[in-house]
């Protein structure tokens, strides 16, 4: 495949295989920039993905592309607007695999509501690239005055999920060539801005992220080293299911550190936390909802957890990728 | 062996209340009772169970992990042979951070080095038929529970004629450790709770000495909190009855006679030999070494490979950590100079490291 190259071929590949299935008016000008409108308060993020394999139970890497810029701009209480995809492609991909992930892309803009108005597509040497590797850069619209951050967070505030934990990274782990367990389970990839914005006017609301790579547990950690504060969690309040656990425990991996691309976790107010959570579980993105903790002072950062045995226990950083176990 | 111990709670509760009541009458000041199973290890610190136990009731860990017992030198010439062109390393994920005296294989890869972690040794062998260019050693690391998967791999490899593939063996065995446990005299200890998966290959049997010679109680344990809760029990019972035992907590899954099949295809494949464990120093017929039969898939002979005998100088108390003699938090470069991040023994990489346990859910 010598399309990447930015001539005739390449042109090919974009009018025929891209422009038809993203229909997207700015897109299809296909000029240098695209032209949109703006507004006063903007968000930016953007985010790359390597995901093997790229296709798993439950998404593939173009659902993920799309969610995972739309969720970064989601948990920062922005209004996703607009994505920019970037392609490289490994030379050799069927025709009919890269076809299936823009139809994904698409599918996942439309159900986000965001518009993909520009891209890019390279392709490199076989054996480069895992297939394909893509990275979306998003824009969204921040309401005046909104500004979550950690720093916002108080002693007593209330720490929520929205919902189960561990289901994107075992739906991957059971897809990936070597590993040989069978599970039912599904990642649970999905755009999260309609969830956020529902739980925004529920709530007051100090900060949301998203809990991917390092899981539940980096993320707990970074809001409370930027907040100088510190996370109690109760264990028998974290929500994983059954299918999740016994393939955490068969792997040796903890659900704690696995990531997620479909589940927001909020600081709110304790005043307005029944409301948070009733947000949340009463939308189909956010029915199994929980409160799992506090945030306290003193011990700045650090993270505890009472245990479902009712011991104590520091919930601590990840320390690069989770290594299955010996024995 | 004697039965299932005198415990008729199974609640977490009515569990602590006996343990509560036992350790009471028994009017000790301290006790002290240790695991040797990294799976046991986590498994406490991950439910913080420590918390939970008594004043004086001390729970240790012992060399219940098989990475950190790896000696140094054999770390070493793991890296030395991974880096070599032409060799594809297949190991279990815990090894590839482990420390040697140059980096660690995840630090080889980075370079270049072809090592591939993988679930089952069996992987080893597939590679090895699908890449026949390639040489694949397998690092062979782990007690009794995952030797049978190595032995079973060299014997396939051997019925295949696959010859693009060697063993690296580092496999130990827990009874010799657990004697010399019981014989040092600087070590007081009170009673074993013996790895699970480990005695269900090798069932009660081997563990006899312990009751019969040293006057120690031993309760083969499951991983679950209530069963390392139960097998307290049971053992601070067996103290206060002055009658030591061998007692099973784990009959769900372990049987007296363990796996004589398994046991039988590791003596196929391998012979007892001496092995040198890190902060022991060589613990005779501790280990095991490929038979002359099997040469060709011996690693160590196919590729003339020295282990180096002799522990490195780094001031990290490993070794007093793996007997029990000293606790994680008492080296003095416990969460200083090595933490997870960048350890500088093996006990603090590990998953299963009593240091890891210590810092990861214990650190106050």
């Amino acid at each position: 495949m010598s399309h990447g190259g930015g001539g005739k071929l390449a042109r090919e590949l974009v009018v025929r295989e891209l422009l038809p299935v993203l229909a997207d008016e700015a897109l299809a000008e296909l000029g240098d920039s695209a032209f949109v409108e703006g507004a006063e308060h903007l968000a930016f993020t953007t985010d790359s993905f390597v995901v093997k394999p790229i296709f798993f139970p439950g998404g593939d890497i173009g659902r993920l592309a799309v969610c995972g810029t739309v969720n970064d701009l989601a948990v920062a209480g922005a209004q996703p607007l607009y994505l920019s995809l970037s392609m490289i492609l490994e030379e050799g991909l069927l025709v009919e695999n890269l076809r299936r992930i823009v139809r994904s892309v698409k599918a996942a803009a439309q159900e986000a509501g965001v518009r993909v108005v520009c891209g890019d597509t390279k392709v490199v040497e076989h054996g480069s690239a895992d297939g394909m590797y893509l990275t979306t850069s998003g824009i969204g619209k921040l309401s005046a005055g909104t500004r979550l951050s950690p720093r916002n967070m108080r002693p007593g505030d209330v720490v929520l999920v929205s919902g189960t934990l561990g289901d994107h990274s075992i739906a991957v782990l059971s897809a990936r060539e070597g590993i040989e367990f069978r599970t039912d389970v599904t990642s649970d990839v999905q755009p999260l801005n309609d969830l956020a914005q529902k739980l925004l006017s529920a709530a007051e609301v100090r900060c949301m992220r998203d809990p991917t790579r390092g899981g539940l547990a980096g993320l707990l950690n970074e809001l409370a080293e930027s907040a100088a504060l510190s996370i109690q969690l109760d264990e028998k309040c974290i929500p994983v299911t059954d299918a999740v656990r016994g393939a955490c425990d068969v792997l040796g991996l903890d659900p704690m550190y696995a990531a997620n691309e479909g589940k927001l976790v909020a600081v709110v107010s304790p005043e307005t936390a029944d409301s948070a959570l009733q947000a949340l579980k009463t939308h189909p993105r956010g029915h199994r909802g929980a409160t799992i903790g506090r945030v306290e002072k003193g011990h700045p950062g650090r993270v505890t957890m009472r245990t479902a045995l009712g011991g104590r226990r520091i919930v601590d950083m990840p320390v690069g990728e989770q290594l299955p176990r010996i024995c | 062996m004697s039965g299932n111990g005198g415990t008729r709670s199974v609640s977490v509760e009515g569990l602590l209340e006996d343990i509560r009541t036992r350790f009471r009458e028994l009017g000790r000041k301290v006790v002290r009772l240790m695991e040797v199973c990294g799976t046991h290890t986590m498994s406490i610190a991950r439910a913080g169970l420590r918390d939970l136990l008594p004043e004086g009731l001390k729970l240790t860990s012992g060399p219940g992990c098989p990475v950190c017992v790896t000696s140094t030198g054999y770390i070493d010439a793991a890296i030395d042979l991974a880096s070599r062109p032409g060799i594809t390393t297949t190991t279990f994920g815990d090894m590839i951070r482990v420390p040697g005296t140059k980096g660690t294989l995840e630090a080889a890869k980075a370079q270049g080095a072809d090592v591939r972690v993988v679930y089952s040794p069996m992987k080893s062998l597939e590679i090895a038929q699908a890449r026949p260019e390639r040489t694949v050693v397998f690092l062979g690391v782990g007690f009794e529970t995952t030797a049978p998967a190595t032995a079973t791999l060299i014997e396939c490899a051997a019925e295949s004629r696959t010859t693009n593939l060697a063993v690296l063996p580092a496999h130990k065995l827990i009874p010799p450790a657990l004697r010399v446990i019981a014989s040092d005299p600087g070590l007081r200890v009170d009673g074993f709770l013996l790895p699970g998966h480990v005695s269900v290959i090798l069932g009660t049997a081997p563990y006899e000495f312990l009751a019969t010679e040293f006057s120690l109680p031993c309760v083969i344990t499951g991983f679950e909190p209530q069963d390392i809760l139960e097998a307290i029990s049971m053992l601070l019972d067996r103290i206060s009855s002055g009658k030591p035992e061998v007692q099973n907590q784990y009959r769900k899954v372990v049987r007296p006679e363990g796996n004589p099949e398994a046991r039988r295809r590791v003596m196929e494949v391998f012979r007892t030999a001496d092995a040198s464990w890190r902060g022991f120093g060589v613990i005779p017929q501790s280990g095991l070494a490929v038979r002359d039969e099997y040469a060709q898939w011996d690693a160590a002979r196919r590729f003339a490979i020295r282990v180096a005998p002799e522990e490195p100088e780094t001031g990290c108390l490993c070794g007093d950590v793996l007997k029990g003699k000293v606790h994680p938090r008492e080296c003095p470069l416990f969460g200083g100079r090595c933490t997870p991040a960048s350890a500088v023994g093996p006990c603090m990489v590990s998953s299963e490291g009593a240091c890891a346990a210590s810092f990861r859910f214990e650190r106050r």
